[in-house]
């Protein structure tokens, strides 16, 4: 699959700070989630990629387009929600997603026409003609996200999109999130892994400015069904050596408790058809499943 | 179907070529900006031209001025000095007009964080500030150069071919002394806007800018007994530059390359100010 970001030694220093060190990744996915703590560079990363902050060395391109001699085209092909409340107070939404789909490059007509689409898509239809400055925080997100998507851009980058949200406000943000990667690219940037569980296939973590982690969760959570936690009770001797004998590898987790690798093409129910043969009782089976708290914490750990 | 049974697709259709977007800029900011009250003052302004106008016309028509009384006739005259005169009074218009109006222009762009939204699009730092720049372009020649000449026009068909092939560098002064102060009024008002936040403050400080500056200019002329204290006074400086411009006498003292350079220095200055504010992010040091 082509890349949809690809970073080439991308540094980025204000100062005699290091914000970005040397950032190597080529990330294809449909929906990415840039991840880290406060202050790893996950906005400043993004502003990289739009061409708001200069690369100090390296370079980085998407689609193809090389950020350094190409912003014009980027700029067309991005959707950009900011973090931050951004807007034009005395603007109606609609003259105002209007306007930034006429700066994107669109006709006046079909600009006022899917200003007025994308409003009724975000929900805001029932208050497009209100002033953007009446707007509650959730209902501001909302026309942030209208205007990123207006002009039906191929990679849409989206900066803490839950920031402020109440859970229902939350919910329908993560539902169009979930609903646009069927158009477009999308780069969730949060600090909310729940957020980024929800709705994104790849993640990517960044920590002081350095990539420590890049993965795809699909693949992980199909590597992760492979994990199995075992708890007994009964005489569970040779339990763990029957199993082994059948190609699983098995460590002891406490009295009772068993961990297992199981070989690939091994069904499950061998494990109770062995157990039954011990009378054994299983009390648990839990295949241990790497949330994304887990991943984050062991990059975190890295 | 309804707009809003639609579902959200992607766009596929034409785009408007890259350059046209400072247009944009400067076509929403004008909405923004012109209300009722923007179009009454620029009514308000026009009356002066009519005055001047009639003036011309008076001018060229002994008969009607031999009507008002019998010495008239001598007295109106139409030369550079009738043309300063008009842009000297439309130029106090425009200064009224840009300290009224300029403070809305980047301040709530700035205030409501939108620079990340205008600049996340095609459209570099230097066309958005075009696009601002434009509105207060378009307004200010509405009410100084284009009426002027317009005048200019009048004159010379009054006059014949003979004055105006004689006086055309006047239609060149006419348009060119009254550029010179819109794009330097503009760019202080956007400086001021992208620094200023409260819209009454702003207007305050831009009229502050000219009448303070040339308090102190005078002052330092006074103590220091010299005419440079001139050049922190924008308004003596624009009067060095238009004299020059209309051929008349320079009355401030001040040689017309230091008065350039000062309006050059004060037009860098501004969009170094205004560049350190159109940015898509705030730099924390």
């Amino acid at each position: 699959m082509a890349a949809v970001i690809d970073l080439a030694g991308l540094s980025v220093r204000f100062g005699e700070r290091d914000i970005l060190e040397d950032l190597r990744v080529s990330v294809s996915g449909r929906t990415i989630g840039l991840l880290g703590p406060n202050g790893a560079g996950k906005s400043t990363l993004i502003q990289t990629l739009l061409g708001f902050v200069p690369a100090s060395s390296g370079t980085a391109s998407i689609f193809g387009h090389d950020i350094r001699r190409e912003q014009g085209a980027i700029r067309t092909l991005v959707g950009y929600m900011p973090e931050n409340d951004a807007f034009i107070a005395n603007l109606s939404a609609v003259t105002f997603v209007r306007m930034m789909a006429e700066l994107s490059g669109l006709p006046a007509e079909a600009a006022l026409e899917r200003a007025h689409e994308v409003l009724f898509y975000v929900g805001l239809g029932e208050a497009r003609y209100r002033m953007l400055g009446t707007y509650s925080l959730g209902m501001k997100q909302l026309a942030k996200l209208a205007q990123a998507i207006v002009h039906g851009p191929k990679l849409l980058i989206l900066d803490e999109p839950t920031n402020g949200l109440d859970p229902p406000a939350r919910q329908r943000m993560i539902r169009l999130i979930s609903e646009m990667r069927e158009e477009m690219h999308v780069v969730v940037c949060s600090h909310l892994l729940r957020d980024v569980e929800e709705t994104c296939e790849e993640v990517l973590i960044l920590k002081q400015g350095r990539i420590v982690h890049y993965s795809n969760l699909e693949e992980e959570r199909r590597a992760n069904k492979r994990f199995v936690e075992l708890e007994t009770f009964g005489d569970d001797r040779g339990f763990a050596e029957e199993l082994a004998a059948l190609g699983c590898e098995c460590a002891k987790a406490g009295v009772s408790r068993l961990k297992m690798v199981l070989p690939v093409g091994f069904e499950v129910r061998e494990i109770y058809r062995v157990a039954a043969e011990r009378d054994l009782q299983l009390r648990r089976l839990n295949y241990r499943r790497d949330t994304l708290e887990d991943i984050f914490l062991k990059a975190m750990e890295a | 179907m309804a707009v809003y049974k639609r579902t959200y697709k992607s766009y596929s259709g034409p785009l408007t070529p890259l350059w046209s977007r400072w247009m944009i800029v400067m076509r929403f900011s004008y909405q923004r900006l012109v209300g009722i009250k923007t179009n009454l003052f620029l009514l308000a302004s026009l009356i002066s031209p009519v005055g001047f106008a009639i003036y011309i016309y008076l001018a060229h028509n002994a008969s009607v001025l031999r009507s008002f009384g019998g010495g008239a006739a001598n007295i109106l005259t139409v030369d550079a000095q009738v043309f300063l005169n008009y842009c000297v009074f439309q130029n106090g218009l425009a200064y009224l007009l840009v300290a009224f109006t300029g403070p809305a222009l980047v301040s709530p762009d700035v205030v409501n964080n939108a620079m990340p939204l205008y600049l996340g699009r095609p459209l570099s730092r230097t066309e958005y500030v075009i696009g601002k720049m434009g509105v207060l372009v378009y307004l200010l020649s509405i009410i100084t150069w284009i009426p002027g000449l317009i005048l200019f026009a009048l004159q010379a068909s009054l006059a014949g071919g003979e004055w105006t092939r004689a006086n055309l560098w006047i239609a060149g002064a006419m348009f060119l002394a009254p550029m010179i102060s819109i794009v330097m009024l503009s760019l202080i008002a956007l400086a001021v806007s992208a620094w200023v936040k409260w819209r009454a403050a702003a207007g305050a400080v831009i009229l502050g800018i000219f009448f303070l500056g040339a308090g102190f200019g005078a002052a330092i002329n006074a103590i220091l007994r010299t005419h440079y204290g001139s050049l922190i006074s924008l308004s003596q400086v624009i009067n060095t530059i238009w004299a020059g411009l209309f051929r008349r006498t320079n009355e401030t003292g001040l040689e017309p390359l230091d008065a350039w350079n000062a309006l050059a220095v004060a037009c860098v200055a501004c969009l170094w100010l205004l560049f350190k504010k159109v940015r898509a992010f705030e730099v924390v040091k």
